[in-house]
């Protein structure tokens, strides 16, 4: 068990899907960002997953996007990204990086995956690395007991779900909608199938949890989701959030516990199937 | 098969060196299935026939190979000229699109969105997407629609609808990020038409399959004409398609040197060049490890170049390899050198070149100041007429000289 995979078996213990909160770190600055997500561990997230900004985010929509270029421009840096986690895996909970893989290979495979380690951070989310091309990774994480957490999409073959979990480590990443990261106002028909797909093919005795992303930003769809998914991942609405409330931290911050709060009711509010 | 090619998982120059596929899961089966329709389609006579009798009817293939004396005299080497300028659209692209296209309608797609930097590939893709009857968007920087504003107007009268990308540096590259966010979305009934020989597997290696016809014709051509194989290639390297169209031909000839020239911008030595290969390091960009131009923590730096489709800051997998190994040689030619090349060309053999081709004439008049007398046959890979407005500037051209007075 990992303290991710655990954090997740507590939550399926009190018949409830597990809350993943995401934001980029630097965003709205590094500390303002240590802020917001200390508040949304407060709140409710029972895992959190740290954005590491990249000029060239293939996989995200308007909302992120906008979040990292500023965090960008206000000049972060991947060792910043390191004093964010740290800070927040401080709190106890268990803290993941989601991260393009270019600048993971720039800084150097070994030394980031013992820099988040010495950080206290659990694994790495990798949203443009898989694990057929993901050697140097496998091998550095499992060196460390770092979380692998790859993603699977509704456009995987059975063949590529089954080499894809047999890969993770933590949690198994649902991405739920064939589209780019933002809050959405209905959740997708493909989730569903795309977790029992997730949970059947895994191989044998594995048992990881599923978590779903993409598109959630409010507690009915989280309880929605809850349902039938052992996580649900919640990215732009926390972002969206904080650039609604831009220069006024604390109304932010008093803003991202309501949400938070939503979202952590919805996911306990399921009746599980 | 040469020993330059890519292998199954898509690496060139053994595994886990160049190329690959760093691409979201989302995308894979999509890669998968074209990689699959492309070696069936490639392995099947009627394809093939189809797609060299659209290159000669419709697209002017084959492209001439024309003996440049009077630039020959000056350079003091004979310089020979791929015409790839007088192709249908106007360069090399053409070839790509057609191929790709007619692989979009042979997968039963019936949409094709493609990222263009000068337009060129833009123009290229509305085109044959008019011709066979597809549905075409096309993403370009907002910066490049503004000095490309003719191939924009192009593009919407072939009936493409035109997305102007205002993110990032607003250029190629972030051109790039939008349509892969649009093929994420869009894949059961898209093909997304890559412009340039670099991508995930199996990108670097289609394309190169529809524009190696370049390489395989000039040797060919450059045999008949001269009874000999040249003594170096040269070509422009931005993404790199119209030069591994050329090397293609020639890499498995070890007595013909290869030679790509990248945007040298201002000078390699001010920071603003598109220089990938001679100044930038390795990494992984638009799903290839490849030699990219990034900042101490892997974010990508903007590039620089006076020609809209060099300004890339990355390069095609196959180049980093070809220059890993040591078969190939890039180096910089800064815009002064290619606009002066531009403007020689022009005035010595009647010639307007693209700015991007320019870039390997002035290269190749480089390199023949050390060959004197040697054959060196360069990619002009197309035509300037999409850079007038850029030549205008640069030259302060435009205004009549002289004019008759009233009464005369």
């Amino acid at each position: 068990m990992t303290s991710t995979s655990t954090a997740f078996g507590t939550a399926r213990s009190e018949g409830r899907a597990a809350l993943v909160g995401y934001l980029p770190a630097g965003f709205p600055d590094v500390d303002g960002s240590i802020a917001a997500l200390k508040a949304m561990v407060a709140a409710g997230c029972d895992v959190i997953e740290i954005g590491l900004p990249y000029s060239d985010p293939v996989m995200d929509g308007p909302t992120i996007q906008a979040a990292a270029q500023q965090a960008l421009e206000g000049g972060i840096r991947t060792s910043d990204v390191f004093r964010v986690v740290e800070a927040v895996a401080a709190t106890g909970v268990p803290t993941l990086v989601m991260t393009y893989w270019n600048p993971v290979e720039r800084y150097g495979v070994e030394r980031f995956a013992q820099d988040l380690a010495n950080a206290g951070g659990a694994g790495l989310i990798t949203p443009d690395l898989t694990p057929d091309f993901a050697p140097e990774w496998v091998a550095a994480a499992d060196e460390r007991d770092l979380d692998k957490v790859f993603l699977v999409a509704p456009s995987s073959t059975d063949e590529r779900i089954a080499m894809t979990t047999a890969a993770c480590r933590g949690f198994v990443y649902a991405t739920a909608v064939m589209g780019v990261t933002g809050a959405r106002t209905t959740t997708s028909e493909l989730a569903g199938p795309l977790v029992t797909r997730a949970k059947a093919l895994q191989p044998a005795g594995l048992d990881l949890p599923v978590g779903v992303g993409l598109g959630v930003s409010n507690g009915a769809q989280a309880a929605e989701l809850a349902s039938y998914a052992d996580g649900v991942i919640v990215g732009s609405a926390f972002v969206r959030v904080l650039q609604d409330h831009a220069g006024d931290a604390r109304g932010g911050l008093a803003a991202l516990t309501a949400l938070t709060e939503d979202l952590a009711s919805g996911v306990r509010g399921a009746v599980r199937a | 098969m040469s020993t330059y090619d890519a292998d199954e998982l898509g690496w060139f120059g053994g595994t886990g060196a160049f190329g690959g596929r760093f691409m979201p899961e989302a995308l894979m089966a999509a890669l998968d299935e074209l990689d699959v329709a492309w070696q069936k389609a490639m392995a099947d006579p009627t394809f093939v026939a189809q797609f060299e009798a659209l290159l000669q009817d419709y697209a002017g293939v084959p492209s001439m190979l024309y003996d440049a004396k009077r630039l020959s005299d000056l350079a003091g080497a004979r310089i020979l000229l791929k015409r790839e300028d007088l192709n249908h659209t106007g360069a090399h692209k053409i070839r790509n699109v057609l191929g790709q296209a007619l692989l979009t309608k042979r997968m039963g797609k019936t949409r094709v969105i493609a990222e263009t930097g000068a337009g060129q590939h833009g123009v290229a893709s509305a085109t044959a997407a008019a011709y066979l009857g597809l549905d075409c968007t096309v993403y370009m920087g907002e910066v490049d629609t503004e000095r490309q504003a003719l191939n924009v107007a192009r593009m919407q009268l072939l009936g493409a609808e035109v997305v102007s990308v205002k993110s990032g540096s607003r250029t190629l590259k972030d051109a790039i990020n939008e349509a892969l966010r649009d093929w994420v979305a869009s894949v059961d009934h898209t093909a997304y038409l890559f412009g340039t020989a670099a991508g995930p597997h199996p990108f670097p290696s289609l394309v190169l399959s529809f524009v190696r016809g370049i390489g395989d014709e000039a040797r060919r051509q450059c045999l008949d004409l001269t009874g000999a194989l040249p003594d170096a290639v040269a070509a422009c390297v931005g993404g790199g398609s119209n030069a591994i169209g050329l090397f293609a031909g020639f890499v498995d000839d070890p007595e013909v040197d290869i030679y790509g020239f990248e945007a040298g911008g201002d000078g390699v030595d001010t920071g603003r060049h598109a220089a990938t290969i001679f100044a930038g390091s390795i990494g992984v960009l638009h799903g290839a490890r490849t030699f990219v131009l990034q900042d101490e923590d892997g974010q990508t730096v903007e590039s620089h170049s006076i020609s809209a489709g060099l300004d890339y800051p990355g390069v095609g997998p196959q180049h980093a390899a070809l220059s890993a190994a040591g078969r190939a040689t890039y180096l910089p030619v800064t815009d002064a050198e290619a606009m002066d090349a531009m403007a020689l060309l022009a005035r010595t053999e009647g010639i307007i070149p693209a700015i991007e081709s320019a870039h390997a004439v002035a290269g190749a008049l480089r390199v023949a100041k050390e060959r004197p007398g040697q054959t060196i046959l360069v990619n002009l890979s197309g035509r300037g007429d999409k850079d007038m407005g850029t030549a205008l500037e640069y030259f302060g051209l435009g205004t009549a000289g002289a004019s008759t007075e009233d009464g005369k």
